[in-house]
């Protein structure tokens, strides 16, 4: 992934600032500027998540894409906001510790990097909320 | 709107074909499709090729105008179009290519689909099939394709009874149809056992649950019905095409474990075919995982959500069954060249309805369906074909 492609969405992935819409209540993440419900009659302003959620499906990846293999196994899980939107991210834990309803929380955490001299790739994976 | 018939049919083996280039693949396949159909390269009036990612593949671009040169049609300067939409890329081409017939634009058309997965290294095509996904969403954090349907297999049975065997007979089913099929990937019958100690890949898929990379080519020529027996004797007629989206990404899905686009995909083509799924003789599913069979099984409506698993056990799907899954071998034995996939389910159903399917012939079939799916199902194609 290009630096400018990485860092234009680093408000997004270091701090989990999505979108809401005003109209209808409804919350974005990644962010949207056009809601799909209210249409053009929808008033999207920015919302930073809280970054508490649940777990709603994981996996434990054994095999993964070249740029993870040093991490495997790792927890991957979707993970519903309390806000609202689900989102893809890797659970922090012991891969026989995560379960369907697990009450989890964002961290800011090193995702992968590009090779051994390109740019590290920063981003949010969750914890189990103790 | 014209109907439209299929007149020849055309496909390389499947595999990995370290000796065969991506132009020696879908020649091969179009040249076997031409004779098939007793055709001249002349007559031909366009293309549309189903291909996913040569760009990553194998650096090539632009791959409708290398097709129609390659088939020696340069000098016709017919028009020929790159279909993409990942793994669904061959349903789509063949949509393209029926709608282009239907509508009274073209007459003679090749809908053909080619992937060359070999030339660059196993990581590097499980990264580009990420692509197939949210790359900014799920790629990025490391997602990859087994994983996602990893998270649809948890999810599922969490919430129905399917059991670990369950799920690993469809592998089981699917390579006893492959051994029956020439073109297959994958000859050989394999056991229960086979899947359940096999690699994990991610929990639950282990590498028995999951379709291979594959290199190969098919191609099938479509004709307005009322000429179709210029051409040959059994021309196969199009009852329904189909074509369905949804949010790219998993996480975003109304339900995790049912894929709403092929629930709408496969409404939609039984409403234009006026059939009901009494009707259906055989369907070939995109079964890129196990679970993704199940999942389609039930989200095209033969049999009600959480009980294919158990209709999967009983033999139902089996080729002497109710209702015959994947009789080519499916995704998994016969082998998955993603932009090939969607032209050779086509190609297997139209040999079954000729009752030209050898070994694995299901006898008397005269409808037959094809389910191609896009990434985790935000692209789905489904087509109804029968004898005429």
């Amino acid at each position: 992934m290009s630096v400018a492609r990485f860092w234009r969405k680093i408000p997004q992935r270091y701090n989990m600032l999505g979108t809401k819409c005003e109209t209808c209540g409804r919350h974005f993440f990644p962010p949207r500027s056009f809601c799909p419900d209210c249409r053009r009659s929808g008033k999207v302003v920015d919302y930073k998540f809280a970054g508490l959620g649940t777990v709603v499906t994981f996996t434990v990846i054994h095999t993964a894409n070249e740029q993870f293999e040093a991490f495997t196994p790792y927890v991957l899980a979707i993970v519903k906001l309390d806000e609202g939107p689900r989102m893809t991210a890797q659970i922090v834990c012991r891969p026989d510790q995560v379960t369907i309803g697990m009450r989890v929380k964002s961290v800011f955490r090193r995702i992968a990097a590009d090779g051994e001299s390109g740019i590290i790739h920063y981003g949010t994976k969750f914890v189990p909320v103790e | 709107m014209r109907d439209v018939a299929i007149i020849g049919i055309g496909c390389t083996t499947f595999g990995e074909k370290w000796g065969s280039s991506f132009r020696d693949l879908f020649v091969e396949a179009g040249a076997l499709a031409l004779e098939d159909a007793q055709l001249s390269g002349e007559k031909i009036d366009a293309m549309y090729v189903g291909n996913m990612s040569a760009g990553r593949f194998i650096e090539q671009e632009h791959i409708g105008a290398l097709i129609a040169d390659y088939a020696g049609l340069a000098t016709h300067h017919i028009p020929s179009t790159r279909v993409e939409a990942a793994c669904a890329s061959g349903g789509l081409a063949f949509r393209q290519a029926m709608i282009a017939v239907a509508s009274g634009m073209e007459d003679i058309v090749v809908a053909a689909g080619v992937e060359k997965m070999t030339d660059v290294e196993p990581g590097a095509s499980t990264d580009t099939l990420t692509g197939a996904a949210d790359r900014e969403w799920e790629g990025f954090v490391g997602a990859t394709f087994p994983g996602l349907y990893a998270m649809i297999a948890t999810d599922y049975m969490h919430r129905y009874p399917l059991t670990r065997e369950q799920l690993a007979q469809v592998a089981v089913k699917n390579h006893y149809n492959g051994a029956r099929n020439p073109i297959a990937q994958f000859q050989q019958e394999i056991t229960i056992n086979t899947v359940l100690k096999s690699t994990m890949v991610a929990e639950p898929l282990r590498l028995f649950d999951c379709s291979p990379i594959t290199d190969g080519a098919a191609a099938v020529i479509v004709a307005p019905l009322e000429r179709a027996r210029e051409f040959t004797d059994t021309p196969i007629r199009i009852l329904a095409s189909a074509q369905a989206s949804d949010t790219i990404t998993l996480h975003d899905r109304r339900d995790i474990s049912t894929l709403d686009a092929s629930v709408a995909a496969g409404q939609r083509a039984f409403r234009m075919a006026k059939l009901t799924h009494k009707d259906i003789d055989l369907i070939e599913v995109h079964d890129c995982f196990s679970i993704a069979e199940i999942c389609a099984i039930e989200d095209l409506g033969f049999c009600k959500k959480g009980l294919a698993g158990r209709l999967t056990a009983e033999g139902e799907t089996a080729l002497n069954g109710r209702i015959p899954v994947n009789t080519s071998g499916g995704l998994k034995a016969c082998g998955h060249p993603v932009g090939a996939t969607g032209i050779k389910q086509v190609y297997e159903v139209v040999q079954q309805l000729r009752g030209e399917a050898g070994k694995r012939q299901i006898d008397g079939a005269t409808i037959g369906m094809t389910h191609n799916v896009g990434g985790t199902g935000a692209t789905v194609a489904v087509h109804i074909m029968g004898v005429d």
